[in-house]
């Protein structure tokens, strides 16, 4: 959905292939992407390049500042490259708060050079800007009173004249070149659905443009009308992002229905869990134990909506029951089945399959001193909570059940009184 | 953009792609209103013209459906919105193109997953071109008591419930279309009401923003005070901001920015919304909330305090004397649909149709209940799925073997049978594949390849009366009646049809029991003592070993085959057959091109 990062090595391929299509000139990029099922031979038979020269390597994981945390390596043979890549591989790091293993990473042509620029194009709202600077670098921040940003309208034609502030100030031989190949790069970005893009820094090589740095973001709604532009495209998720086997397991299941199904454990010993319908009050719902004061408790995001079936239901119920009741403690949990007004959804028929669950995991949630608060309106909304109703006396676990006529958090506020109570 | 009213009781729109419950329900909050005029002027539906029956009330009307937005737009110059229900593939082109049409001033795109690009093109021409473009991934908006957009409020029972029916004093405006819903049952149970609600998109570049939204709400002297659900992601809340700083803004603003739980998230996430990322600190919903408090919004410290807020908003207006009170109405009842009353078991209604030989409702049609993959992966052949669909039971493998036979052995009997060349006439004639073939297969009858039916039924009624071979012939020759499937043109007693040969070779092999055709054979040893081209022909043997068939497989009682007799499913089988070879003879013709077939004259006769 909308706005994606892309890895370095997918920038550049994109901008090495389409910039010889908008443009008619060749740009002189190299580079290969280094996996855990890279096969080292092979890949130096496919690009002779990585054999016959000095190389750079780092990792290509959608992280910056690699050069300043030391993961970048100049000046290789092939050989050492490996070295490298193997030493590092799979291993964790901490990126800006984010801890991951490095799964990727991105091999050049080591490229000796002295100028080094900073290009960068944003979509917004009325238009797009693109920044300019000729002290680009890892010194960027510093230097940022040196960047010239310009504004293009939507629908504007980019015209030298729209051009000059940035280019303003380069020397005379260098100028005409590197103006052309931000005119070009902009149609490119545009062309593309490129939402972001950035060289940080783009050098010259044989006066020709060589970006030593790029990141990129695309538009993934547009991908219906770049099929064959962007070819074989990877949206990875943002580093640090790891799926536990669970998280795994619905993300999974999201995939194969047209309903949407979200599950993200935020803290595994937390005693508030939820299980909320609707994109907006998922969010609200996360929001309000947060904002009561409890997220230290929170254990969960969870969205089901898009009317899944009553089978999808119950396989996502029993994955947040199972998370929700792992290793009872004697204290007293609480799970929030919420949801707002239903616009369209059958409330009684998704309901069904929470109840099948629910019931399934009768004896768990008893041994977690599981407390459930039910919220929700919409199409068949009396049926739906009297089912949960009846559900409670059946199963013999505290269970209160509000509709359209209590406020869509007021169950939150319970949840918290409800664990904070004395055992 | 428009900076005040958008919408009133007498607005119409077009509604583009044509979807008949967003529709129906438009046109059922117009009764519920009292509207005079149904809102829907006009449909678009590409490719399509005509009429569109709807209910408005208990009444039905036609409304048309054009094939272009052009058209649409001339047909109907009062209606000024247009209600984009396109795919997101095609949503962009046909906004832009309603946009274009000086008839229309608001767009609203239901689409989610518009390219970002393709959104700003419309942002841009509808800020040249003083439009408004609400959405795309919207769910619409709503004038309470006057236009309601699509699927905007839901059922119609929390439309009631929200008092949308008549205007209260609430202008609201959010990014989710699901929270709306809640919004307004939440605002009518705490205030007068929704005086509007525009749900804006999720995307990060909604084709109109909450600001410009409030700022409009602000120009509307009906609107008391305006309340705004924001979301994190994006800067849109910030002109808000601005706006209420630079003292635009004179009515009360009560505003939550949901998503305040972002920040447990240890890595970066995408809420459902395309516009709802989490990203850098100005686009938090913390500091959005604490820059709109700042600004001068009612800012509550959680959701749940956000009722209250609005409550006591309101309630602060009421005493200063500034809320008009509102004059309550009560909503005529909207007929149930018969679907739903169904449903909900309060009707029941007789069917129309009764079928029971096929069902494709399921995971996969079923043909006499056998699902269609058990039909593939068994290996089953044309002579099972006639006997599936025909005699609704799997006959054993012999028996539908013979049909396949039969089949094959009447596929085709060259060029100039009567069915033939009717086909080729009318293949000459230029016509299509539909007309060669059912012309000719309606020369099939008494006289061409309608005797299966007949053999079968006067060998059947002869031989279970128990008459000899020369009873039969004899009482038939009294009636005046030939004998049907005795007799060919060509062959002879000792030139047999080996296609007959061939049949009772298959029967005596696999059949239990051959009765019938033994009676034929004997019918036909008589015959031939009276003239030796009156053989049994193919006609006669299919039908004869067809009664074996039924009789021998022991699957059906007497009762059954009777009516099988009766009903005249062997001349199904010619039919059927038949087909095969007529529609070969069409493909033949056109193939070679040939022209248009004229009888010669000097081949007819002409007298008095």
């Amino acid at each position: 959905m909308a706005r994606k990062k892309i890895r370095e090595y997918d920038s550049k391929r994109l901008l090495k292939e389409h910039f010889k299509r908008l443009s008619g000139t060749d740009l002189p990029i190299k580079s290969a992407q280094i996996t855990e099922s890279t096969d080292f031979n092979e890949l130096a038979e496919k690009e002779p390049w990585l054999s016959s020269g000095k190389l750079v390597v780092k990792p290509d994981m959608l992280f910056g500042k690699r050069g300043k945390s030391g993961l970048v390596a100049l000046n290789l043979d092939l050989a050492q490259v490996a070295t490298f890549v193997k030493e590092r591989l799979g291993k964790e790091v901490e990126m800006g708060g984010c801890r991951g293993p490095i799964t990727t990473f991105i091999v050049e042509p080591f490229i000796p050079h002295n100028e080094e620029f900073y290009l960068n194009m944003v979509s917004e709202r009325l238009g797009c800007s693109i920044s300019f600077s000729e002290c680009g670098g890892i010194e960027i921040e510093e230097n940022w009173d040196k960047v010239k940003t310009i504004f293009i309208p939507t629908g504007a034609t980019f015209t030298s004249e729209i051009c000059a502030p940035l280019v303003a100030t380069l020397p005379l031989e260098i100028k005409g070149k590197i103006e052309e190949f931000i005119k070009v790069v902009f149609a490119l970005f545009l062309d593309l659905d490129f939402t972001f893009l950035e060289m940080n820094p783009f050098t010259l090589v044989d006066g020709k443009p060589y970006p030593l740095d790029m990141r990129g973001e695309l538009d993934d709604t547009a991908a219906f009308k770049n099929f064959k532009k962007w070819g074989n495209i990877e949206f990875p998720m943002p580093f640090g992002r790891v799926m536990s086997p669970t998280e795994t397991f619905i993300h999974g299941l999201d995939e194969k229905t047209s309903a949407s199904l979200k599950f993200t454990v935020l803290n595994p010993k937390g005693r508030i869990w939820t299980m909320v319908a609707g994109g907006g009050a998922s969010v609200i719902y996360a929001d309000t134990v947060g904002d009561l004061g409890y997220a230290s408790e929170l254990g969960n995001y969870a969205e089901y909506s898009g009317a899944p079936t009553e089978e999808d239901v119950l396989q996502y119920a029993r994955v947040v029951i199972d998370c929700a009741t792992a290793n009872p403690d004697g204290l007293k949990r609480a799970l929030v089945i919420g949801g707002g007004i239903a616009n369209f959804t059958d409330v009684a028929s998704t309901f069904n399959g929470i109840i099948r669950a629910l019931k399934e995991k009768e004896s768990k949630l008893k041994a977690a001193r599981m407390h459930i608060y039910v919220r929700r309106g919409g199409p068949n909304y009396q049926r739906g909570l009297a089912k949960m109703r009846t559900l409670g006396e059946e199963i013999g676990i505290p269970l209160e059940v509000y509709g359209p006529e209590a406020t869509m958090t007021g169950i939150c506020k319970q949840a918290i009184e409800c664990i904070s109570a004395a055992a | 953009m428009a900076t005040g009213q958008l919408f009133s009781r007498t607005t119409q729109a077009l509604f583009y792609n044509y979807k008949q419950l967003p529709i129906q329900r438009m046109l059922d909050f117009d009764f519920l209103c009292g509207r005079e005029t149904p809102s829907v002027a006009g449909i678009i539906n590409p490719g399509s013209e005509g009429f569109q029956k709807l209910f408005f009330g208990q009444e039905e009307i036609a409304i048309p459906v054009h094939s272009t937005i052009e058209a649409a737009s001339a047909a109907h110059p009062t209606a000024d919105v247009f209600i984009n229900f396109a795919s997101f593939r095609s949503a962009a082109a046909s906004s832009m193109a309603a946009l274009k049409q000086p008839t229309i001033r608001v767009v609203a795109i239901i689409a989610e997953g518009v390219p970002e690009a393709d959104t700003k093109q419309l942002i841009t021409y509808a800020r040249l071109n003083n439009k408004v473009v609400i959405g795309p991934a919207t769910v619409g908006g709503i004038q309470a008591g006057a236009f309601k957009i699509g699927d905007t409020a839901g059922t119609i029972d929390n439309i009631i419930q929200s008092k949308l029916y008549r205007p209260g004093s609430v202008g609201f405006v959010s990014k989710s279309g699901g929270m709306s819903n809640e919004l307004y049952n939440t605002i009518a149970r705490v205030t007068d009401g929704i005086y509007e609600g525009i749900a804006i998109g999720g995307d990060v570049f909604p084709g109109s923003t909450l600001s410009d939204h409030v700022l409009r709400f602000n120009n509307i002297p009906q609107v008391k005070m305006v309340v705004v659900l924001g979301e994190l992601g994006g800067r849109d809340e910030y002109s808000l901001v601005e706006a209420l700083k630079q003292g635009k803004i004179n009515k009360p603003v009560v505003a939550w920015v949901s998503g305040t739980c972002a920040r447990l998230f240890k890595s970066e996430v995408q809420f459902g919304h395309a516009g709802a990322k989490s990203g850098g600190e100005m686009e938090s919903a913390q500091a959005k909330n604490q820059a709109l408090r700042e600004a001068g919004a009612v800012v509550p410290t959680s959701y749940e305090a956000f009722e209250t807020a609005i409550k006591e908003t309101f309630e602060k207006l009421h005493e200063e004397g500034k809320i008009t009170p509102v004059k309550e109405v009560t909503p005529p009842q909207i007929p149930e649909d018969l679907n739903s009353a169904i449903k909900s078991g309060k009707v029941r209604a007789p069917t129309h149709i009764i079928s029971t030989i096929s069902d494709e409702r399921g995971e996969e049609p079923c043909y006499a209940g056998v699902p269609m993959s058990s039909i593939v992966e068994q290996g089953y052949g044309v002579g099972d799925v006639i006997s599936l669909l025909w005699f609704k039971r799997s006959l054993p493998r012999y028996c539908t073997h013979f049909i396949e036979i039969c089949i094959m052995l009447c596929a085709d009997h060259g060029p100039c049978v009567s069915g033939a060349h009717n086909t080729i006439v009318t293949a000459r004639a230029g016509k299509d594949l539909v007309s060669c073939l059912v012309s000719g297969l309606l020369t099939i009858g008494p006289r061409f390849g309608g005797a299966i039916d007949d053999a079968a039924r006067y060998f059947k009624d002869a031989y279970d009366r128990g008459l000899t071979a020369y009873e039969f012939v004899e009482g038939m020759k009294k009636k005046g009646i030939r004998v049907p499937g005795i007799g060919h043109r060509i062959k002879r007693g000792d030139h047999r049809d080996n296609r007959v040969e061939l049949l009772q070779q298959f029967a005596r092999t696999h059949f239990p029991s051959v009765k019938y055709m033994e009676f034929a054979v004997q019918v036909e040893t008589y015959t031939l003592t009276k003239a030796n081209n009156l053989v049994l022909n193919v006609d006669g043997a299919i039908g004869s070993l067809f009664l074996d068939l039924l009789a021998g497989s022991g699957m059906f009682t007497k009762q059954e085959i009777d009516e099988i007799v009766q009903i005249g499913y062997l001349n199904g089988l010619f039919v059927l057959a038949r087909s095969i070879g007529l529609i070969g003879h069409t493909f033949d013709q056109k193939r070679l091109k040939q022209p248009l077939y004229r009888h010669p004259w000097e081949d007819v006769l002409y007298t008095k």
